[in-house]
Formats: C-alpha cells, structure tokens, sequence
C-alpha cells in the first residue's frame, strides 16, 4: 500500500532557493539555510510514498510539484497551555474597580 | 524562462505593471517626487462607489463601542479631572475578522472588473484572510504567500492560524521559511498565472480603509455631536493610518489628533532566521512600523500608496507584555475577547487616556478576531518554548527577543514616544542615499515636506545639515 493515492489531500515540500542561490544581503543564520516552501493539495499521481516526487492540484486547481510530505495534514496550532502570569489580571482589576 | 533570483527581480517593473495594471511611471515627477494624489485618484471608483462594494460583501459599519469600564479603571489611576473616553471599533465583526476585509474589498472587486482571474498576496497576517475571503465572495481564485517557519520548520502559532484560516476560504497557500524572498516569489506566481497583485499597497487597498476614519468619525459624531480628540491607530506598513486619516478629514473631522502605535520589537533582525521565533508578535511592532515610515516605497509596487509618515502627529511604543494585559483587560471587565495584535491601540490607548481630560475621547480604531494560536496563552507558551523568560513585573524590564514582562498593576502601562524629528529626519536622508548624485529641485523639497509631514524650511535645513546641494542653492 502506497502512502497516499489518488485524491487524497496531501502537503509537498520544495526547495525554491539553495543557499548559494539566496541574495548576498541576508543575515548569515538565514543566508547559510535554503529558502523552502510546503503547499498543500490533492494527490495526481496513482499513488506514492513519502519522499517521491508528486504532482498536486491544489485548492484552487493549479497543477504543482514537489516531494510528498504528508498525507492528510493537521491544524496543530491550539490554545496554549494555562498562563500563571495571566490568569489573575481579571480579579485584581474587577477589585480595583469595585473601590471606585 | 530563467528563474533565478536575480533574473526574476530584473523583470519587476514589467510583472508588476501587468499585475496591477497600473502604468507608475505616469506619475513620477523626478527621481524623488511624484504625484500621490494623482496615484490615489487613479482608482476610480467614487466614494458612493467604494462604500456600495463593501457593504455588499458584508464588510464595514461596525459597532462603535464606549470602553466604559476599562475608561472608568484609568480614571482611578489618572490625576483629579484625567481620563479621557475609550471607544473601540470593533472589527473583528468584518466577514475575516479584522479590518482589513476593508482593504481587500476593493482591490478584489478591482481585480474582477479588469477581467483578471484570480488574485496574490503576500502576507502571514490577517490580511491574506481577508483577501482569500473576498475573492470567494467575487469567485476569483486567491494564492496567498506566508513566511511561516524557521529553518527547524517551527512556525508561529498566530501565522499557522492565519494558513489555516486561507485555506478555509477555499485559497492555494504557500508556507515559506524566513527571508525576504517572498517578493521573488511573489513576482514568480504573478508571472506564471497573470493573476492580479492584490499588494497591501496600492491605491485600492488605502482608498478600501479610508471607510475606516470615515465611519469612525461620522459615528462619534452622531453620538455625541462632536468628532474625537484622537484616533489611535496599529502601525506597521503604514496603510491603516494613511487610510484612517485620509477617512477622518474625508469626514471633515480635521483636528483629531492621529497617533500611531507599535509593539516595540527593537533590536531584533525581521530577515534572521534565529530571531524570527522569538518574538510573540508577527506584525504591527517596530520591526516594520519604523522602517516604513523612514523608507515607504520599499513594498512589492514601485511607490507605495500607505505613507504614514505624511499623516502620523505621534508614534508611540508598547511592549508585548503591555499588550497581552490589555488583551485580558478587554475580555475581562468589557466581554470583549479579541486577538492581542490587534489590542496594540488599546494598549497605547490606556496609557493616552490618562494625558486627557475626561470629557475629551479617543477612537482605537480596530479590534482582531482571535481563536487558536492567536491568543495570548498560545503565543506566551510558544514564547517559553522558543527560551524567551515570562514574568509579572514592571513592563520597563521587558526586552525584545529575550523577556515579556506583564504588567501587575494598570498603572504600570506606559508608552514611549519615538521621536519623531529622528524619523523625518531619517527618511530625509534615506531619500537623499537613493538618489544620490541628482540636485533636489523646490518642486522635490516640496514633496518631501509634505511626505514627512513637515514644512520646505524643514527639509532646506535638514539637507544643509546633511550637506546637499539643492537646485536652489546652485
């Protein structure tokens, strides 16, 4: 079984720029990584593995390629953990205010 | 077709003409002038016209809020007859969330009306959402570039919310590491796809927000028959205050003092890939607030419509941790959560109030939509996991990159005044490093004057201090 077949929703990686191909006028720590790129879209080709080079359609149709990253990418992004630092402001201003 | 880097930006002038089907050169006077006014009219879609394309997608005529309570707690700490009147518009009702469907909407429509296919923006904020969002209301197709991740592929939690939220309205996303090769990229989908360039600033986009100072006034002024003393503005590229200003004396409203505000992000690099992480907030800090007021035609299109420097009469600094407290000040005493970015106004708004007198009001002009990833628990968990120090304490300790100090007392929020004259004259001497070797003409130190909002005795003295020779004095 392949990893992703046909139609299933998918995410490529690219490199669009090596660092020997990035503009002189950048900071070192970004000028000495290569410039990259992650899209995502549905799978073209019959089916692959993580790592082949495959070809998209993404969301608004277009035809793109790039090498298989993941299949069926997540939203991880959440609400953080509980803020010690933030969780009290509300009382102590209510307070305040009440003395008015 | 040769696409490498240098390659690409040789063919700028001719993507960037076919993509904005604006001709710029028209309007070039010399090498540092040209005709803004004529640029900004060069849109032209009446005012009845605008305010007929936002409302028809639902975007603008947002509620005016009185911060009765968050005025009432700066008048507790303000001296006797202190604490001037909050209002906040509340943007985050706009179909995206934020005011900035304001400046999508017309560039959208714009791009539709030329026959255009589909729209480009670059953006890892909210306005990528926004321009994703109107182009499925006009049924064009949107490709919306993001810097998201470092080199680790670690991204901010507030951009990966914004991906997601593209996505959402149907757009084509690229999430691209650091590195101010997102215009390369930018040039590159425009050429292969013909799509419009819904830059950030072109006339269309500073024309959309001008509904913003527009509606604000005429709403201050329906309630309390008057306009407001200030208006408090987000300051990153400079569009939200040119537009908002350019609105307000649309609406006759000429006296209200404009103020600008930005997340003091100094010292830390916008292209460095280390630094990238280590700030809690993406946009509306110093890190663009500055520079696009110094040097405004450094964006995507050859002169830049938003020119904050022409409209700004104060630029205030606050910190990250300034901000996440009001973030929790709003929620708290007024049952209003919204994104901390776009409480930046706010934040600075505290601190004014206090200067005014009690009968006097000020406007922040926008609020955010908030959800995962773009609230302060997210952002201050990122921060700690990125090795930046989080503490309550004096906000004075706070330092960009390395500590977020919360505030543990409302008094302790306290904006900086950024001067002012440094950065007139800074721009003064960037205009004259671009265009070296060329005698300024009167008619040139005419439009640095005004683009500096400053005066040609001003410019004629900065120039002598800085040892230019102007047509005048030849």
């Amino acid at each position: 079984m392949p990893d992703a077949k046909r139609g299933d929703l998918v995410q490529i990686h690219r490199i669009v720029l090596e660092p020997d191909q990035r503009p002189d006028n950048l900071p070192s720590c970004t000028k000495s990584v290569p410039y990259e790129c992650w899209i995502k879209g549905f799978l073209i080709d019959e089916g692959a593995n993580m790592g082949d080079e495959v070809k998209i359609q993404t969301f608004i149709g277009r035809e793109i390629s790039g090498i298989l990253y993941q299949v069926s990418p997540i939203y991880d992004h959440n609400f953080g953990e509980p803020q010690k630092e933030l969780v009290s402001i509300g009382n102590g201003v209510r307070r305040q205010l009440e003395k008015t | 077709m040769d696409n490498s880097y240098p390659a690409v930006m040789s063919r700028k002038k001719d993507i960037l003409k076919k993509a904005t089907g604006i001709d710029y050169d028209k309007f070039e006077i010399s090498p540092i002038a040209f005709d803004y006014e004529g640029l900004m009219n060069s849109c032209e879609y009446s005012w009845e016209d605008v305010q007929g394309i936002l409302e028809e997608t639902g975007v603008g005529k947002t509620a005016l809020v009185e911060l009765k309570n968050v005025t009432e707690l700066v008048r507790s700490i303000s001296l006797p007859g202190r604490g001037g009147r909050i209002f906040v518009k509340d943007e985050a009702a706009n179909p995206s969330g934020s005011f900035k469907d304001r400046r999508a909407a017309l560039s959208v429509f714009h791009a539709k009306r030329l026959g255009y296919k589909g729209v480009v923006a670059a953006s890892s904020g909210n306005y990528g959402a926004a321009v994703a969002s109107q182009a499925a209301k006009r049924g064009l197709k949107a490709i919306i570039l993001q810097e998201v991740y470092d080199s680790r592929k670690v991204g901010q939690p507030e951009i990966l919310e914004k991906t997601r939220a593209c996505e959402a309205y149907g757009a084509e996303v690229w999430q691209l590491t650091v590195g101010p090769e997102l215009f390369y990229i930018m040039l590159r989908v425009l050429e292969e796809t013909g799509f419009f360039s819904a830059s950030l600033y072109v006339p269309t986009s500073v024309r959309g927000i001008e509904t913003l100072g527009h509606e604000l006034a005429q709403q201050v002024f329906q309630k309390e028959g008057r306009f407001p003393d200030m208006a408090i503005i987000t300051h990153a590229g400079g569009g939200n205050v040119t537009g908002t200003a350019r609105g307000l004396k649309k609406a006759g409203s000429h006296n209200t003092v404009v103020v600008g505000v930005s997340v003091d992000l100094q010292g830390l690099h916008m292209a460095s890939d280390i630094d990238f992480n280590r700030k809690s907030f993406t946009t509306g800090h110093t890190g663009f607030g500055i520079p696009f007021l110094t040097w405004p035609d450094r964006t995507d299109v050859p002169r830049n419509c938003a020119r904050g420097l022409r409209y700004l009469d104060r630029y205030l600094s606050v910190t990250q941790g300034e901000v996440f407290y009001t973030t929790e000040l709003l929620a708290k005493l007024e049952g209003i959560e919204r994104g901390p970015a776009g409480n930046t106004s706010l934040a600075g708004a505290i601190s004014l109030a206090r200067e005014l007198d009690r009968d006097q009001i000020l406007v922040v002009q926008e609020t955010e939509y908030t959800a995962a990833g773009k609230l302060p628990s997210s952002q201050l968990t990122f921060a700690r996991e990125n090795g930046i120090e989080v503490r309550r304490g004096n906000p004075k300790e706070n330092v960009p990159g390395k500590a977020i100090v919360i505030p543990e007392r409302v008094d302790q929020i306290e904006i900086e005044d950024i001067d002012m004259e440094k950065i007139r004259h800074s721009y003064i001497e960037r205009a004259m490093k671009i265009t070296e070797g060329y005698v300024p003409t009167r008619e040139d130190l005419q439009f640095l004057a005004e683009d500096s909002k400053s005066s040609i005795d001003y410019v004629r003295e900065t120039m002598k201090a800085l040892k230019v020779k102007t047509a005048e004095l030849v």
